[in-house]
């Protein structure tokens, strides 16, 4: 008995030998890299492989589902390159420096990775962007806005990004507040995240430049949930305008409460496009109604934007949970698009995509027709088309969100 | 007698008074100015401590069901705070549906009775669960054993909602009725209809399970499982029944902060549990854990603390953003209390029991 | 032993095991990864189908544990009744929602029509759901059939279904693992298919090499290691030294050629383990030795870190010129040991659950701190720390993975000695005392304070080193990175590994922060397998992998204690 078990495992491993030795000895192919950074490979039948770095899990795991949803959506759009299927695996870097070194190193460690999108938060791609940049890869990031990842002196030569650069976004409100609504005297709330800090600074700045006062600078928790005491707090320096650059909880917690605070009653409320989404107006209710939202301009937003929207409820049974899936969207599809302009394909089907070529595509990436509108990259990777408008809340019913500059809709774009 | 004194007081008792002294001396330094300064109006202080009052409330009940399975098991249930959470989340669907249905207008409280017991009835049930698939078997381990168990039965369970339900920000719905406020005549001193049912549910709440534990004759019997198991059991007490019932009154309890909370604050998500469940088991220990009247009291000091605590001291310090470092404040006040009453406010009797 | 059949253990094994595959759909985990394939090419087997079946294996495994049948039939039979109600309980999921009325996504997002194409294979929905059932039922049936086989070949066929499994979901990890080899990795490309998966041929291979090698060594193999031990003890005392430093030589041989055989990214893994164990290694001195449960433990690390970045980074540093590594190191040890002190001396008087959440509340209140606006100028408030020196030995920099390793390394060696030689000096002796009873000990002369504080002293310091080493591993530091979580973390993998232990730790870590890193493209669903995987473990062995002698006869004395 025993024995004959043996006998058949040995039968086995034979067969296992012999087919073995029948798929080696396949004909190399005949193309020869010359790419600096060296070229990536796909045999026919092979997929390019795409990698996200994002936070899909924990507190933070809108931002990265949103953007995750963008690529995938991204990927049914576009099918196949060149007749190569798309292949998108992915990392989770949970919103903080530890995790983007992880991610990136094991995406850098793959070597059949073309490109990446990502990553989320800007901690995350400071340590990514040079573990990213020194393996030869190339790195899109869909919602990445701090400002020092694509100054001169900081930037990494992998890097690009489709976002705005926060820069852009709180100078605008800071003239939006000045210059249509004339206010004098406005408070900031940030909740301890580069992203709201960094925007709540540039905001203060510029509202200063302009000659404006900053009365109060708070800051809460992002898990905050009673905003009354900080409320109370700002009241008593008498603000015309708050602006709070958060996201969407505690934005709906200050946004609701605000309202209840004596001397609060008809202070303008302002927040940016981390609580730009329909979410928001669940979260915060009723009192959202006449608040002002800066965001990128859906009026500049391409056309296929309608049908994009319409592909992820469909896909995912929701309306977007964060601002950038578009951006991720058009992230996946620079990335393809500068794929296809590079990549030498041998007759037999293999694709040879050069990675200093590919990179080299995406910085000229130039009027790329995305969902967020012309994307031109600088040579530090800036490639967000950057029309900021601010939007006014009109009505406070999440299912009829419809951001745009038309009558009916909701919010309405007021500025500029 | 005091060269006794003397030769009992060590360097580290000093060194302890002087750390509480110095503590004490900032925050009544930073009160002192504050006041001084008149920077916020009398009312204002009043509305912030009713704020205060309704948000211990809520940190009560939870509070609550952490004590209970303390005194019982002595076992910290950390996956409380995700009992909390199935609550109120999975009866989001209810009220939105009841909503829709344009119920929540027409009868208010008929409403937010039939959310409140479908939160209870969730809560209850994974609570139940809980104990049934995670805990009992553990009944005999180390004390670190269920804690880890419970930690990555929280995680499980947030992440299960999560995946069920999806992971964004649900809204309650609102009505007029509850957002009508109720002024002191001729001020600003207001107070909401959701801060008063919040409260006088909270108190409610608690009037009813002193008395459920003290007369009736399962509390009598958790009593007794609680003083000691092995004797309990001979006695003819169930002890398993004893211990479910208690997990499932402790899960009835968080199912009705649940829908309390998310009156108070409209906002419902998977990840809602873990900060009031942390404040819950903060608010617990800070009255002296295993005590039910302790739980109530650190429930409510911690609400009054956050919420006055960083205009009232820090705001005199000259402390740029100070609402973010209320937890700091929180939890700087739970050192202090526990240098001088080192096993919380009313928690004597465990302690004797080597906590 | 029954000899009747006992439906209704089948009938509870089925209805648990559906129960959990429903959950499994409705949370997502099918349909995410139903285009993942654990064996590519013409039998094409994904991942989320392989998931989905499991639990037609769990049904069958709990029908033939639960109920005792002396018949191997009995068996076959309730396995097969199990599989049959467990993946009716899906097909039924499917038949509820298709319907036009009925609309489960408006409550469950992820019952999608992407689950339900997956779960009825793509066909026609009533002949698909057939399928479904009879696969299931077919799977429980053969498990039950395993089941009942001779206990030595049941566990060389579990093992290499197991091994096959580990292999198709780490087959990414170890094709890039492969391609790092050069010519030698080519040997495993027939393993795998272009398309993602496992070959078939490869999985055979996997599966008949994983149980063929099992089933050998139960034949022939069975007492090596006690024939082993007894060759050991029967040496001569020279020549057990020489085994001992010769085993230890060669133990240190193999951890230094580790980053070369395994590539970069299990190297940064390893880091990230090596970090994490030297923190576990701290806690270990302070809640394993002491037996004081800190749960913001964190706050050390955090301080440590800081430290090391406000010295070294010339943006934010008050010195004109800022420090090196080196030169900043002991600073970093030397403010997490004092604040390792000044967190001890308030809480000397405070015992279990309140020290607990006095540490907790320690914890925040350095992470706070470090967030604040207030400190901003010196600590950099929610910008973090950029710029952070990296160690440097003579002209090389330390930034990769690979030479990092060998920092943590002699870190963790170090750690680990000081450890091991302290645990049997008499200051661990005085720890294990107060950890057993608290006033015996005083009693006995033990002094409370300085035992204590140096507990406190000694596990900050560690965490200190691995913050320090954090900080420069990253270059950058953000207060975000020192949440609460990471404490609770760290107490995890000291208990799964095993508390008291050293090598437990090392396990420990391994375990609970090596897996879940390399799983990390299971990202999504990466903390519900975590839970899963802790309440399990602990229901299973709860003195964990490798407990400490003294603390496993105290657990198992305290279970009979208390059970008796």
């Amino acid at each position: 008995m025993s024995r004959k078990r043996i006998a058949l495992l040995i039968g086995l491993l034979a067969v296992v030998v012999t087919v073995t030795a029948g798929q080696c000895g396949a004909p190399k192919a005949k193309f020869q890299c010359t790419d600096p950074l060296g070229c990536v490979d796909i045999k026919p039948g092979e997929p390019v492989h795409i990698a996200y770095m994002m936070v899909v899990t924990g507190p933070d795991e809108s931002l990265g589902l949103d953007t995750k949803y963008g690529v995938e959506i991204a990927i049914d759009d576009k099918k196949e390159i060149l007749g190569h299927p798309i292949l998108l695996t992915g990392e989770d870097t949970g919103c903080n420096a530890e995790g983007g070194q992880a991610a990136a190193q094991k995406i850098a460690a793959d070597p059949t990775i073309v490109a990446i999108v990502g990553t989320n938060c800007s901690s995350e791609a400071r340590p990514a962007a040079p573990i990213i940049s020194q393996a030869g890869m190339v790195m899109v990031s869909p919602s990445n806005t701090a400002p020092d990842l694509t100054d001169p002196a900081k930037h990494q030569p992998g890097y690009l990004r489709t976002a705005h650069n926060d820069k852009v976004q709180g100078a605008a409100m800071a003239k939006f507040a000045w210059e249509y609504l004339k206010v004098k005297r406005a408070a900031t709330i940030h909740d301890g995240s580069l992203y709201a800090d960094q925007l709540q600074q540039v905001f203060a700045e510029e509202f200063k430049k302009l000659g404006g006062t900053i009365t109060a600078q708070e800051a809460v928790d992002p898990k905050d949930t009673d905003m009354r005491p900080v409320l109370t707090r700002i009241a008593a320096t008498q603000p015309e305008l708050i602006y709070y650059p958060i996201f969407i909880a505690a934005g709906g917690f200050i946004t609701s409460q605000a309202r209840e605070i004596p001397g609060l009653e008809n202070v303008y409320l302002a927040s940016a496009d981390g609580t730009f989404s329909p979410d928001f107006v669940k979260a915060a209710g009723e009192a959202a109604l006449g608040m002002f939202h800066s965001s990128p301009d859906f009026g500049a937003f391409g056309a296929g934007y309608k049908d994009f929207l319409q592909k992820y409820e469909t896909k995912y049974g929701r309306k977007p949970l964060a601002p950038f899936h578009a951006h991720a969207y058009d992230a996946a599809m620079m990335i393809f698009t500068a794929i296809e302009k590079v990549a030498v394909q041998d007759p037999d089907g293999t694709l040879h995509i050069g990675r200093q070529a590919l990179r080299d595509a995406l910085f000229a990436t130039k009027d790329f027709k995305g969902l967020t509108g012309n994307l031109t990259c600088t040579p530090t990777g800036d490639c967000a088309d950057p029309k900021i408008a601010v939007y006014q809340m009109m009505n406070t019913d999440p299912a009829k969100w419809n951001p745009g500059s038309c009558d009916e809709c909701n919010p309405k774009k007021i500025w500029p | 007698m005091l060269r006794q004194l003397l030769r009992r007081v060590t360097l580290v008792d000093i060194f302890m008074w002087i750390i509480g002294l110095l503590l004490i001396a900032m925050v009544v330094y930073g009160s002192a100015r504050t006041l001084a300064s008149g920077k916020y109006a009398p009312t204002e202080w009043l509305n912030l401590t009713v704020t205060g009052i309704a948000l211990g409330g809520i940190y009560a009940l939870i509070a609550l069901g952490y004590t209970l399975v303390y005194g019982i098991l002595r076992m910290i249930n950390f996956a409380h705070s995700e009992v909390f959470m199935s609550g109120p989340f999975t009866a989001y669907f209810l009220a939105d549906a009841l909503d829709k249905a344009g119920y929540f207008d027409r009868s208010p409280i008929l409403s937010l009775l039939l959310v409140m017991v479908l939160s209870m009835a969730v809560a209850t049930t994974v609570a139940v669960l809980l104990e049934r698939i995670a805990y009992r078997p553990l009944r005999t381990a180390p004390r670190l054993v269920p804690l880890i168990t419970a930690i990555g039965a929280s995680f499980f369970l947030q992440y299960t909602f999560r995946g069920l339900f999806g992971s964004g920000v649900k809204g309650y719905p609102e009505t007029d009725w509850f957002k009508r406020k109720w002024c002191l005549p001729g001020t600003q001193a207001c107070i909401s209809t959701t801060q008063i049912l919040v409260i006088v549910a909270a108190v409610l709440m608690m009037v009813a399970l002193y008395a459920f534990v003290q007369w009736t004759k399962i509390g009598k019997a958790m009593r007794a499982v609680s003083e000691d198991k092995e004797t309990a059991a001979l006695m003819g007490i169930d002890v398993d029944r004893v211990i479910a019932t208690t997990f499932a009154v402790g899960g009835a309890l968080a199912g009705v902060a649940g829908v309390l909370y998310a009156l108070m604050f409209r906002q419902v998500q998977f990840f809602m549990g873990f900060v009031p469940g942390i404040k819950a088991f903060t608010a617990a220990v800070l009255g002296g854990i295993g005590n039910i009247p302790g739980a109530m009291l650190g429930g409510l000091f911690l609400g009054i603390f956050e919420a006055l605590g960083p205009n009232l001291f820090l705001d005199g310090l000259g402390i740029p953003a100070p609402y973010q470092l209320k937890d700091a404040i929180a939890y700087t006040m739970l050192v202090l209390i526990l240098i001088f009453r080192p096993t919380g406010i009313l928690g004597e009797r465990l302690a004797r029991k080597k906590a | 032993m029954k000899t009747r059949f006992d439906g209704k253990a089948a009938l509870r094994a089925g209805a648990i095991a559906g129960v959990t595959a429903l959950l499994i759909c409705l949370v997502g985990m099918v349909a995410a990864f139903g285009k993942r394939n654990l064996i590519g090419g013409g039998v094409r087997i994904s991942v989320g189908h392989t998931l989905l079946f499991l639990n037609m294996v769990l049904a069958g495994y709990l029908a033939v544990r639960r109920a005792q049948h002396k018949e191997p039939i009995f068996h076959l039979l309730a396995g097969g009744l199990a599989g049959l109600i467990s993946s009716a309980m899906v097909a039924a999921l499917v038949l509820i929602d298709l319907p036009e009325k009925v609309n489960l996504r408006a409550v469950l997002i992820n019952a999608s029509p992407e689950l339900y194409a997956l779960l009825t294979f793509g066909q026609p929905a009533l002949s698909g759901l057939g399928l479904l059932v009879v696969c299931g039922t077919l799977i429980a049936l053969i498990t039950a059939g395993v089941l009942i086989l001779p206990p030595r070949f049941r566990r060389a066929v579990s093992l290499g279904i197991t091994v096959l499994l580990l292999v198709g979901l780490l087959q990414d990890l170890l094709k890039v693992m492969f391609t790092g080899w050069g010519a030698l990795g080519e040997l495993f490309t027939w393993l795998f298919e272009l398309g993602g998966g496992l070959s078939l041929v490869g999985a055979i291979a996997v599966f008949v090499i994983a149980g063929g090698l099992n089933l050998l060594f139960s034949y022939y193999g069975g007492g090596t290691r006690e024939r082993v031990r007894a060759w050991v003890a029967s040496q001569p005392p020279a020549g057990r030294m020489a085994i001992r430093f010769g085993s230890i030589g060669l133990l240190a041989v193999v951890l230094f050629f580790v980053p070369f055989v395994v590539g970069t990214y299990p190297s940064e893994v390893l880091n990230t383990v090596g970090l994490f164990a030297l923190m576990g290694l701290g806690l270990n001195v302070v809640v394993g030795f002491a037996g004081l449960l800190d749960l913001g433990y964190v706050a050390f690390f955090a301080i440590g870190a800081y430290t090391m970045g406000v010295l070294t980074s010339p943006e934010i540093s008050p010195l004109a010129h800022p420090l090196t590594f080196w030169e900043a190191l002991p600073f970093s040890l030397l403010a997490a040991l004092l604040s390792g002190v000044i967190l001890g001396i308030p809480v000397l008087n405070t015992r279990g659950d309140y020290l607990a959440i006095v540490t907790l509340g320690f914890g925040e209140i350095v992470r706070l701190i470090f967030l604040s606006d207030w400190l901003r100028p010196y600590v950099g408030g929610a910008q973090g720390i950029q710029l952070i020196a990296p160690a440097k030995i003579g002209n090389l920099l330390l930034t990769q993975p690979r030479e990092l390793y060998y920092l943590i390394l002699v870190s963790c060696l170090i750690v680990v000695f000081v450890s091991n030689r302290l645990k049997n000096s008499r200051l661990g002796r005085a720890w294990m005392a107060v950890r057993e009873d608290e006033d015996v000990a005083q009693a006995m002369g033990i002094e409370l304070v300085s035992t204590k504080l140096l507990a406190f002293a000694t596990g900050a310091t560690f965490a200190g080193l691995s913050g320090a080493i954090f900080a420069t591993k990253l270059g950058s530091i953000y207060p975000h990175s020192f949440q609460l979580l990471y404490s609770i973390y760290v107490l995890c993998l000291l208990i799964v590994g095993g508390m008291g232990n050293v090598p437990g730790v090392l396990v420990g870590s391994l375990l609970l922060i090596g897996l879940p890193e390399l799983l990390r493209e299971f990202a999504e669903y990466r903390m519900l397998v975590y839970g899963v995987a802790l309440v399990i473990m602990m229901l299973t062995r709860p003195e964990g992998f490798l407990p400490d002698r003294r603390v496993r006869r105290e657990v198992r004395a305290e279970v009979e204690e208390n059970s008796a």
